[in-house]
Protein backbone atom coordinates (compact mmCIF):
# COMPACT_ATOMS: atom_id res chain seq x y z
CA UNK A 1 0.00 0.00 0.00
CA UNK A 2 1.65 3.53 -1.43
CA UNK A 3 1.04 6.59 0.78
CA UNK A 4 -1.68 7.84 -1.24
CA UNK A 5 -3.71 4.67 -0.43
CA UNK A 6 -2.63 5.10 3.49
CA UNK A 7 -4.34 8.50 3.06
CA UNK A 8 -7.39 7.04 1.53
CA UNK A 9 -7.91 4.59 3.97
CA UNK A 10 -7.61 7.26 6.90
CA UNK A 11 -9.86 9.42 4.98
CA UNK A 12 -12.21 6.12 5.11
CA UNK A 13 -11.56 5.30 8.82
CA UNK A 14 -11.63 9.48 9.41
CA UNK A 15 -15.72 9.17 8.03
CA UNK A 16 -16.76 6.52 9.61
CA UNK A 17 -14.99 7.98 13.77
CA UNK A 18 -17.57 10.89 12.57
CA UNK A 19 -20.53 8.78 12.20
CA UNK A 20 -19.85 7.01 15.17
CA UNK A 21 -19.05 9.40 17.30
CA UNK A 22 -21.11 12.58 16.43
CA UNK A 23 -24.12 10.71 13.94
CA UNK A 24 -23.11 12.65 10.73
CA UNK A 25 -22.97 10.63 7.81
CA UNK A 26 -20.06 11.86 5.25
CA UNK A 27 -19.21 7.93 4.19
CA UNK A 28 -21.34 8.22 0.39
CA UNK A 29 -19.95 11.96 -0.52
CA UNK A 30 -18.29 11.97 -3.39
CA UNK A 31 -14.72 11.90 -2.47
CA UNK A 32 -12.31 14.84 -3.95
CA UNK A 33 -13.99 17.50 -2.50
CA UNK A 34 -14.33 16.02 1.12
CA UNK A 35 -10.51 14.86 0.54
CA UNK A 36 -9.88 18.47 -0.32
CA UNK A 37 -11.37 19.98 2.66
CA UNK A 38 -9.95 17.46 4.95
CA UNK A 39 -6.18 18.21 3.77
CA UNK A 40 -6.78 21.54 3.97
CA UNK A 41 -8.02 21.71 7.48
CA UNK A 42 -5.10 19.10 8.44
CA UNK A 43 -2.11 21.93 6.84
CA UNK A 44 -4.06 24.84 8.59
CA UNK A 45 -4.17 23.42 11.51
CA UNK A 46 -0.52 22.16 11.11
CA UNK A 47 -1.63 18.28 11.76
CA UNK A 48 1.17 15.84 10.78
CA UNK A 49 -1.90 13.33 9.64
CA UNK A 50 -5.03 12.20 9.24
CA UNK A 51 -5.47 9.76 12.10
CA UNK A 52 -3.95 12.57 14.12
CA UNK A 53 -7.09 14.21 13.34
CA UNK A 54 -9.24 11.56 13.82
CA UNK A 55 -7.74 12.00 17.72
CA UNK A 56 -7.85 15.23 18.25
CA UNK A 57 -11.87 15.35 16.77
CA UNK A 58 -12.61 12.03 19.16
CA UNK A 59 -11.88 13.89 22.08
CA UNK A 60 -12.20 17.60 21.12
CA UNK A 61 -15.90 18.64 19.88
CA UNK A 62 -15.09 22.01 19.26
CA UNK A 63 -12.53 21.06 16.13
CA UNK A 64 -15.18 18.80 15.05
CA UNK A 65 -17.56 21.60 14.80
CA UNK A 66 -15.10 23.26 12.77
CA UNK A 67 -14.33 20.77 10.64
CA UNK A 68 -18.24 20.12 10.07
CA UNK A 69 -18.77 23.78 8.85
CA UNK A 70 -15.48 22.98 6.61
CA UNK A 71 -16.93 19.69 5.21
CA UNK A 72 -21.18 21.35 4.47
CA UNK A 73 -20.88 24.24 1.51
CA UNK A 74 -22.87 26.87 2.73
CA UNK A 75 -22.23 28.87 -0.43
CA UNK A 76 -25.70 30.11 -1.57
CA UNK A 77 -27.16 33.23 -3.30
CA UNK A 78 -30.53 34.76 -3.16
CA UNK A 79 -32.37 33.87 -6.53
CA UNK A 80 -29.27 32.04 -7.50
CA UNK A 81 -30.15 31.37 -11.27
CA UNK A 82 -32.73 34.21 -12.02
CA UNK A 83 -34.44 31.74 -14.98
CA UNK A 84 -35.30 29.15 -12.23
CA UNK A 85 -37.46 31.62 -10.29
CA UNK A 86 -38.85 32.72 -13.39
CA UNK A 87 -39.61 28.95 -14.53
CA UNK A 88 -41.53 28.81 -11.17
CA UNK A 89 -43.81 32.14 -12.12
CA UNK A 90 -44.69 30.66 -15.58
CA UNK A 91 -45.23 26.97 -14.82
CA UNK A 92 -45.35 25.93 -11.14
CA UNK A 93 -46.87 29.03 -9.77
CA UNK A 94 -50.54 29.11 -11.74
CA UNK A 95 -50.69 25.12 -11.14
CA UNK A 96 -49.87 25.42 -7.39
CA UNK A 97 -52.29 28.32 -7.44
CA UNK A 98 -55.41 25.78 -7.62
CA UNK A 99 -55.00 24.23 -4.44
CA UNK A 100 -56.21 25.32 -1.14
CA UNK A 101 -53.30 25.18 1.13
CA UNK A 102 -49.54 24.30 0.23
CA UNK A 103 -46.47 22.82 1.53
CA UNK A 104 -42.85 23.27 0.46
CA UNK A 105 -39.64 21.79 1.57
CA UNK A 106 -36.12 23.69 1.02
CA UNK A 107 -33.52 20.22 1.85
CA UNK A 108 -30.52 21.59 2.46
CA UNK A 109 -31.15 25.48 2.59
CA UNK A 110 -28.09 26.77 4.14
CA UNK A 111 -28.10 30.47 5.20
CA UNK A 112 -31.82 30.74 4.06
CA UNK A 113 -31.70 32.93 1.27
CA UNK A 114 -33.18 30.62 -1.42
CA UNK A 115 -36.21 30.56 1.42
CA UNK A 116 -36.16 34.51 1.35
CA UNK A 117 -35.95 34.49 -2.76
CA UNK A 118 -39.29 31.91 -2.67
CA UNK A 119 -40.97 33.45 0.06
CA UNK A 120 -40.82 36.76 -2.24
CA UNK A 121 -41.85 35.01 -4.79
CA UNK A 122 -45.05 33.36 -3.89
CA UNK A 123 -45.89 36.61 -1.75
CA UNK A 124 -45.92 38.66 -5.39
CA UNK A 125 -47.77 35.80 -6.57
CA UNK A 126 -50.62 36.04 -3.71
CA UNK A 127 -50.14 32.53 -2.16
CA UNK A 128 -47.82 33.01 0.60
CA UNK A 129 -50.42 33.53 3.27
CA UNK A 130 -51.75 29.64 2.65
CA UNK A 131 -48.15 28.57 2.37
CA UNK A 132 -46.38 26.11 4.83
CA UNK A 133 -42.58 26.06 4.12
CA UNK A 134 -40.49 23.83 6.31
CA UNK A 135 -36.31 24.66 5.58
CA UNK A 136 -34.05 22.05 6.80
CA UNK A 137 -30.38 21.74 6.76
CA UNK A 138 -28.21 19.28 8.60
CA UNK A 139 -26.06 22.52 10.05
CA UNK A 140 -27.08 24.35 12.92
CA UNK A 141 -25.35 26.68 12.71
CA UNK A 142 -26.36 27.74 9.31
CA UNK A 143 -29.84 27.19 10.21
CA UNK A 144 -29.55 29.81 13.02
CA UNK A 145 -28.48 32.53 10.06
CA UNK A 146 -31.21 31.71 8.19
CA UNK A 147 -33.52 32.07 10.67
CA UNK A 148 -32.41 35.25 11.70
CA UNK A 149 -32.21 36.45 8.12
CA UNK A 150 -29.59 38.96 8.55
CA UNK A 151 -27.67 39.10 5.22
CA UNK A 152 -24.15 41.43 4.33
CA UNK A 153 -24.28 44.04 2.55
CA UNK A 154 -21.85 43.50 0.00
CA UNK A 155 -24.14 40.70 -1.69
CA UNK A 156 -27.43 43.12 -2.38
CA UNK A 157 -26.25 44.46 -5.48
CA UNK A 158 -26.14 41.43 -7.50
CA UNK A 159 -29.22 39.92 -4.91
CA UNK A 160 -31.00 43.17 -6.38
CA UNK A 161 -29.83 42.23 -10.17
CA UNK A 162 -31.12 38.66 -9.98
CA UNK A 163 -34.51 39.68 -8.16
CA UNK A 164 -35.38 41.58 -10.96
CA UNK A 165 -33.82 39.19 -13.41
CA UNK A 166 -36.33 36.47 -11.95
CA UNK A 167 -39.18 38.74 -12.80
CA UNK A 168 -39.38 40.43 -9.51
CA UNK A 169 -42.33 42.77 -9.58
CA UNK A 170 -41.89 45.24 -6.69
CA UNK A 171 -38.17 47.24 -5.60
CA UNK A 172 -36.04 44.80 -3.85
CA UNK A 173 -35.37 47.56 -1.41
CA UNK A 174 -39.12 46.63 -0.36
CA UNK A 175 -37.78 43.77 1.40
CA UNK A 176 -35.37 44.32 4.14
CA UNK A 177 -34.35 47.50 6.00
CA UNK A 178 -30.42 48.14 5.29
CA UNK A 179 -27.92 49.19 8.21
CA UNK A 180 -24.00 49.51 7.99
CA UNK A 181 -22.90 46.44 6.99
CA UNK A 182 -25.34 44.07 6.73
CA UNK A 183 -29.42 44.10 5.94
CA UNK A 184 -32.47 42.08 7.83
CA UNK A 185 -34.98 40.56 6.00
CA UNK A 186 -38.48 41.82 6.31
CA UNK A 187 -40.00 39.53 9.19
CA UNK A 188 -43.32 38.84 7.36
CA UNK A 189 -41.43 36.52 4.77
CA UNK A 190 -40.96 34.25 7.82
CA UNK A 191 -43.71 34.27 9.36
CA UNK A 192 -44.55 30.80 7.30
CA UNK A 193 -41.17 29.36 7.65
CA UNK A 194 -40.24 26.95 10.11
CA UNK A 195 -36.65 26.33 10.18
CA UNK A 196 -35.19 22.77 11.54
CA UNK A 197 -32.56 20.27 11.26
CA UNK A 198 -33.35 17.49 9.13
CA UNK A 199 -30.10 15.53 7.81
CA UNK A 200 -30.52 14.21 4.24
CA UNK A 201 -28.55 11.15 5.04
CA UNK A 202 -30.06 10.00 7.68
CA UNK A 203 -33.19 11.16 8.75
CA UNK A 204 -36.72 10.35 7.28
CA UNK A 205 -39.31 11.25 4.96
CA UNK A 206 -41.12 15.03 5.58
CA UNK A 207 -44.97 14.76 5.02
CA UNK A 208 -47.42 15.58 2.11
CA UNK A 209 -44.95 18.19 0.33
CA UNK A 210 -46.35 19.95 -2.74
CA UNK A 211 -42.91 21.43 -4.09
CA UNK A 212 -39.62 20.56 -2.65
CA UNK A 213 -36.68 22.34 -3.49
CA UNK A 214 -33.09 20.72 -3.10
CA UNK A 215 -30.81 22.71 -5.18
CA UNK A 216 -26.85 22.08 -5.36
CA UNK A 217 -26.45 19.68 -2.65
CA UNK A 218 -27.21 16.62 -4.52
CA UNK A 219 -23.70 17.02 -6.21
CA UNK A 220 -21.91 16.44 -3.16
CA UNK A 221 -23.20 12.73 -3.06
CA UNK A 222 -21.73 9.46 -4.46
CA UNK A 223 -24.79 7.24 -6.85
CA UNK A 224 -25.97 5.21 -4.03
CA UNK A 225 -26.91 8.51 -1.39
CA UNK A 226 -28.46 9.86 -4.24
CA UNK A 227 -30.74 7.02 -4.57
CA UNK A 228 -31.76 7.84 -0.97
CA UNK A 229 -32.43 10.75 -1.23
CA UNK A 230 -34.24 10.72 -4.23
CA UNK A 231 -36.60 7.89 -3.14
CA UNK A 232 -36.67 10.08 0.35
CA UNK A 233 -38.22 12.92 -1.97
CA UNK A 234 -40.60 10.43 -3.91
CA UNK A 235 -41.80 9.41 -0.23
CA UNK A 236 -42.15 12.85 0.87
CA UNK A 237 -44.13 14.79 -2.09
CA UNK A 238 -47.86 14.12 -3.13
CA UNK A 239 -49.16 12.79 -6.23
CA UNK A 240 -48.08 15.59 -8.70
CA UNK A 241 -45.88 17.41 -6.51
CA UNK A 242 -42.67 19.54 -8.09
CA UNK A 243 -39.22 18.57 -7.23
CA UNK A 244 -36.69 21.32 -8.26
CA UNK A 245 -33.23 20.05 -8.49
CA UNK A 246 -29.75 22.99 -8.95
CA UNK A 247 -28.86 23.32 -12.70
CA UNK A 248 -26.01 20.81 -12.95
CA UNK A 249 -28.64 17.90 -11.12
CA UNK A 250 -30.77 15.61 -12.63
CA UNK A 251 -32.89 12.88 -12.30
CA UNK A 252 -32.44 11.69 -15.22
CA UNK A 253 -29.97 8.89 -14.57
CA UNK A 254 -31.46 7.53 -11.34
CA UNK A 255 -33.13 4.65 -10.44
CA UNK A 256 -35.99 6.53 -10.09
CA UNK A 257 -36.18 8.63 -13.52
CA UNK A 258 -39.38 6.90 -14.24
CA UNK A 259 -41.47 8.51 -11.22
CA UNK A 260 -40.94 11.60 -12.47
CA UNK A 261 -41.64 13.84 -15.69
CA UNK A 262 -40.08 16.74 -16.55
CA UNK A 263 -41.74 20.17 -16.46
CA UNK A 264 -38.82 22.98 -17.04
CA UNK A 265 -35.83 20.50 -18.24
CA UNK A 266 -33.43 23.34 -18.40
CA UNK A 267 -34.53 24.71 -15.10
CA UNK A 268 -34.71 20.76 -13.76
CA UNK A 269 -38.18 21.06 -11.88
CA UNK A 270 -39.68 17.91 -12.50
CA UNK A 271 -43.27 16.21 -11.30
CA UNK A 272 -44.00 13.16 -9.30
CA UNK A 273 -46.25 11.27 -12.11
CA UNK A 274 -49.52 10.32 -10.23
CA UNK A 275 -50.09 7.38 -8.68
CA UNK A 276 -46.92 5.34 -8.32
CA UNK A 277 -48.28 3.45 -5.16
CA UNK A 278 -51.40 1.89 -6.56
CA UNK A 279 -49.48 0.22 -10.04
CA UNK B 1 14.01 -2.65 -21.81
CA UNK B 2 12.62 -0.54 -23.63
CA UNK B 3 9.31 -0.24 -21.50
CA UNK B 4 11.04 0.38 -18.42
CA UNK B 5 12.01 3.87 -19.65
CA UNK B 6 9.08 4.85 -21.70
CA UNK B 7 6.40 6.63 -19.73
CA UNK B 8 2.96 6.35 -20.63
CA UNK B 9 -0.19 8.96 -19.42
CA UNK B 10 -3.57 8.31 -18.85
CA UNK B 11 -4.97 12.02 -19.10
CA UNK B 12 -4.47 15.92 -19.46
CA UNK B 13 -5.40 18.69 -17.44
CA UNK B 14 -5.45 22.18 -19.10
CA UNK B 15 -5.80 25.41 -17.33
CA UNK B 16 -6.52 29.23 -18.69
CA UNK B 17 -7.39 32.37 -17.81
CA UNK B 18 -6.98 35.91 -19.76
CA UNK B 19 -6.40 35.23 -23.81
CA UNK B 20 -7.47 31.44 -23.03
CA UNK B 21 -10.25 30.55 -25.14
CA UNK B 22 -8.34 31.72 -28.39
CA UNK B 23 -5.04 29.73 -27.03
CA UNK B 24 -6.89 26.53 -26.10
CA UNK B 25 -8.81 26.79 -29.94
CA UNK B 26 -5.01 26.40 -31.12
CA UNK B 27 -3.34 23.76 -28.33
CA UNK B 28 -6.94 21.26 -29.14
CA UNK B 29 -6.65 21.78 -32.88
CA UNK B 30 -3.26 19.92 -33.00
CA UNK B 31 -5.15 16.59 -31.76
CA UNK B 32 -6.47 13.86 -33.80
CA UNK B 33 -10.14 12.41 -33.65
CA UNK B 34 -8.54 8.92 -31.85
CA UNK B 35 -6.58 11.21 -29.32
CA UNK B 36 -6.34 8.21 -26.82
CA UNK B 37 -6.35 10.45 -23.10
CA UNK B 38 -9.27 12.83 -22.42
CA UNK B 39 -8.32 16.55 -21.67
CA UNK B 40 -9.91 18.05 -18.80
CA UNK B 41 -10.15 21.84 -19.38
CA UNK B 42 -10.90 24.83 -16.90
CA UNK B 43 -10.82 27.96 -18.61
CA UNK B 44 -11.84 31.61 -16.09
CA UNK B 45 -15.10 32.43 -17.18
CA UNK B 46 -17.82 34.96 -16.30
CA UNK B 47 -20.17 33.22 -13.99
CA UNK B 48 -22.76 33.45 -16.53
CA UNK B 49 -21.54 33.12 -19.87
CA UNK B 50 -23.32 30.27 -21.66
CA UNK B 51 -22.17 27.11 -23.84
CA UNK B 52 -20.24 29.48 -26.39
CA UNK B 53 -16.84 28.66 -25.25
CA UNK B 54 -17.78 24.72 -25.95
CA UNK B 55 -19.46 25.61 -29.68
CA UNK B 56 -16.31 27.60 -30.26
CA UNK B 57 -13.47 24.79 -29.42
CA UNK B 58 -15.61 21.88 -30.70
CA UNK B 59 -15.32 23.91 -34.87
CA UNK B 60 -11.53 23.92 -34.00
CA UNK B 61 -10.99 20.41 -32.81
CA UNK B 62 -11.68 17.02 -34.14
CA UNK B 63 -12.43 15.70 -30.88
CA UNK B 64 -15.80 15.20 -28.76
CA UNK B 65 -15.83 18.89 -27.00
CA UNK B 66 -19.05 19.00 -23.83
CA UNK B 67 -19.40 20.56 -20.99
CA UNK B 68 -18.53 18.39 -17.94
CA UNK B 69 -21.00 16.70 -16.25
CA UNK B 70 -21.82 15.55 -12.53
CA UNK B 71 -20.60 11.75 -11.98
CA UNK B 72 -19.97 11.02 -16.16
CA UNK B 73 -17.41 8.28 -16.36
CA UNK B 74 -14.16 10.20 -18.19
CA UNK B 75 -13.75 8.64 -21.36
CA UNK B 76 -10.28 8.97 -24.07
CA UNK B 77 -11.06 11.29 -27.08
CA UNK B 78 -13.22 13.38 -25.19
CA UNK B 79 -13.05 17.67 -24.01
CA UNK B 80 -14.06 18.80 -20.51
CA UNK B 81 -15.14 21.76 -19.76
CA UNK B 82 -15.72 23.06 -16.35
CA UNK B 83 -19.21 24.84 -16.60
CA UNK B 84 -19.22 28.04 -15.56
CA UNK B 85 -19.67 29.05 -12.02
CA UNK B 86 -18.77 25.25 -10.45
CA UNK B 87 -15.37 24.06 -10.06
CA UNK B 88 -14.80 20.88 -11.84
CA UNK B 89 -13.18 17.45 -9.48
CA UNK B 90 -11.50 14.47 -10.57
CA UNK B 91 -13.00 11.49 -8.67
CA UNK B 92 -10.38 8.57 -8.13
CA UNK B 93 -12.46 6.49 -9.54
CA UNK B 94 -12.20 8.33 -13.17
CA UNK B 95 -15.63 10.20 -13.21
CA UNK B 96 -16.21 13.85 -12.71
CA UNK B 97 -17.74 15.75 -9.97
CA UNK B 98 -18.58 19.34 -9.52
CA UNK B 99 -19.25 21.49 -6.82
CA UNK B 100 -20.27 25.08 -5.54
CA UNK B 101 -17.13 25.24 -2.76
CA UNK B 102 -15.75 28.90 -2.34
CA UNK B 103 -13.78 30.65 -5.19
CA UNK B 104 -10.68 29.57 -4.64
CA UNK B 105 -7.88 32.66 -6.34
CA UNK B 106 -11.16 34.44 -6.59
CA UNK B 107 -11.87 31.92 -9.34
CA UNK B 108 -14.90 29.31 -9.89
CA UNK B 109 -13.86 27.08 -11.27
CA UNK B 110 -10.30 27.12 -10.38
CA UNK B 111 -7.44 25.40 -11.84
CA UNK B 112 -6.11 24.63 -8.67
CA UNK B 113 -9.30 22.30 -7.72
CA UNK B 114 -9.20 20.26 -10.86
CA UNK B 115 -5.28 19.74 -11.26
CA UNK B 116 -4.59 18.90 -7.33
CA UNK B 117 -8.01 16.42 -7.55
CA UNK B 118 -6.47 15.02 -11.00
CA UNK B 119 -3.48 14.80 -9.23
CA UNK B 120 -4.28 11.93 -6.96
CA UNK B 121 -6.42 10.48 -9.47
CA UNK B 122 -3.88 9.72 -12.04
CA UNK B 123 -0.24 10.13 -10.21
CA UNK B 124 2.43 10.25 -12.53
CA UNK B 125 0.60 9.79 -15.32
CA UNK B 126 -1.12 12.87 -15.45
CA UNK B 127 -0.19 15.80 -18.06
CA UNK B 128 -0.53 19.46 -16.42
CA UNK B 129 -0.78 22.38 -18.87
CA UNK B 130 -0.60 26.06 -18.10
CA UNK B 131 -1.54 28.22 -20.49
CA UNK B 132 -2.26 32.32 -20.77
CA UNK B 133 -4.09 33.80 -17.54
CA UNK B 134 -3.61 36.86 -15.54
CA UNK B 135 -3.39 35.66 -12.09
CA UNK B 136 -1.33 33.01 -10.29
CA UNK B 137 -4.34 30.20 -10.06
CA UNK B 138 -2.92 26.47 -10.58
CA UNK B 139 0.44 26.90 -8.96
CA UNK B 140 -0.56 25.28 -6.57
CA UNK B 141 -1.68 22.38 -8.75
CA UNK B 142 1.11 21.87 -10.96
CA UNK B 143 2.94 21.60 -7.21
CA UNK B 144 1.17 18.48 -6.68
CA UNK B 145 1.46 17.47 -9.81
CA UNK B 146 4.91 17.52 -9.61
CA UNK B 147 5.46 15.63 -6.41
CA UNK B 148 3.24 12.82 -7.44
CA UNK B 149 5.25 12.20 -10.48
CA UNK B 150 3.47 14.22 -13.32
CA UNK B 151 4.85 15.85 -16.56
CA UNK B 152 4.28 19.75 -16.78
CA UNK B 153 4.00 21.71 -19.42
CA UNK B 154 3.76 25.66 -19.69
CA UNK B 155 3.11 27.84 -22.48
CA UNK B 156 6.46 30.50 -22.61
CA UNK B 157 5.44 33.45 -21.56
CA UNK B 158 6.49 35.65 -23.83
CA UNK B 159 4.03 33.97 -26.68
CA UNK B 160 1.25 34.40 -23.80
CA UNK B 161 -1.40 37.32 -24.27
CA UNK B 162 -1.53 37.49 -20.18
CA UNK B 163 2.24 35.95 -18.53
CA UNK B 164 1.28 35.86 -14.78
CA UNK B 165 -0.41 32.54 -14.61
CA UNK B 166 2.90 30.89 -16.94
CA UNK B 167 5.39 32.84 -14.53
CA UNK B 168 3.88 32.14 -11.58
CA UNK B 169 3.85 28.23 -12.44
CA UNK B 170 7.37 28.57 -13.75
CA UNK B 171 8.71 29.91 -10.27
CA UNK B 172 6.12 27.42 -8.35
CA UNK B 173 8.14 24.07 -9.23
CA UNK B 174 10.29 22.66 -11.73
CA UNK B 175 8.15 22.65 -15.45
CA UNK B 176 9.66 19.61 -17.99
CA UNK B 177 8.70 21.57 -21.05
CA UNK B 178 8.22 25.82 -21.41
CA UNK B 179 7.15 26.42 -25.25
CA UNK B 180 6.03 28.65 -27.20
CA UNK B 181 1.78 28.52 -27.87
CA UNK B 182 1.79 27.32 -31.39
CA UNK B 183 4.48 24.10 -30.30
CA UNK B 184 2.11 23.05 -27.10
CA UNK B 185 -0.30 20.97 -28.86
CA UNK B 186 1.94 19.11 -31.74
CA UNK B 187 4.25 18.25 -28.60
CA UNK B 188 1.41 16.85 -26.42
CA UNK B 189 0.92 14.68 -29.42
CA UNK B 190 3.99 13.12 -29.74
CA UNK B 191 4.34 12.62 -25.64
CA UNK B 192 0.80 10.79 -25.91
CA UNK B 193 1.73 8.67 -28.61
CA UNK B 194 5.54 7.95 -27.98
CA UNK B 195 5.41 8.23 -24.00
CA UNK B 196 8.58 10.53 -22.43
CA UNK B 197 11.58 9.54 -22.42
CA UNK B 198 12.82 8.96 -18.64
C1 LIG C 1 -24.06 24.47 -1.46
S1 LIG C 1 -25.28 24.63 -0.22
C2 LIG C 1 -26.71 24.88 -1.18
C3 LIG C 1 -27.63 25.91 -0.61
C4 LIG C 1 -28.88 26.23 -1.41
N1 LIG C 1 -29.76 25.06 -1.54
C5 LIG C 1 -28.53 26.80 -2.78
O1 LIG C 1 -28.63 26.08 -3.77
O2 LIG C 1 -28.17 27.96 -2.88
C6 LIG C 1 -25.37 22.96 0.37
C7 LIG C 1 -26.11 22.82 1.70
O3 LIG C 1 -26.44 21.44 1.90
C8 LIG C 1 -26.28 21.12 3.25
N2 LIG C 1 -26.09 19.67 3.37
C9 LIG C 1 -25.02 18.93 2.99
N3 LIG C 1 -25.22 17.64 3.29
C10 LIG C 1 -26.46 17.55 3.85
C11 LIG C 1 -27.23 16.49 4.38
N4 LIG C 1 -26.76 15.24 4.41
N5 LIG C 1 -28.45 16.76 4.87
C12 LIG C 1 -28.94 18.04 4.88
N6 LIG C 1 -28.25 19.09 4.40
C13 LIG C 1 -27.02 18.85 3.89
C14 LIG C 1 -25.08 21.92 3.70
O4 LIG C 1 -25.06 22.10 5.09
C15 LIG C 1 -25.26 23.22 2.90
O5 LIG C 1 -25.93 24.17 3.67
Amino acid sequence: MDDIETQNLELQLLLQAIYLKYGYDFRNYAKASIKRRILHRLTSDKLPNISAMQHRLLYDEAFFGRLLLDLSINVTEMFRDPNFYLAIRQHVIPQLRELPYLKIWHAGCSTGEEVYSMAIVLKEEGLYDRTQIYATDMNEVVLRQAREGIFAINHLKQYTANYQKAGGQESFSNYYSAHYDHVVMDKSLKKRVLFSDHNLATDGVFGEMNLIMCRNVLIYFDRDLQNRVFNLFKESLCDNGFLCLGSKESIRLSVHSNTFEDVVKEEKIYRKKISQNIL
Amino acid sequence: MKENTVKTFKAIVMGASAGGIKALGIVLSAFPKDFPVPVLIVQHLHPNSDSYLIQMLAQQCALTVKQADEKELIHASTVYIAPPNYHLLVEEDYSLSLSVDPRVNFSRPAIDVLFETAAYAYRDQLIGVILTGANGDGSQGVKLIRKLGGYLVVQDPATAEAEAMPRAAISAVRIDRVLPLEQIGPYLVQLINRGCQL
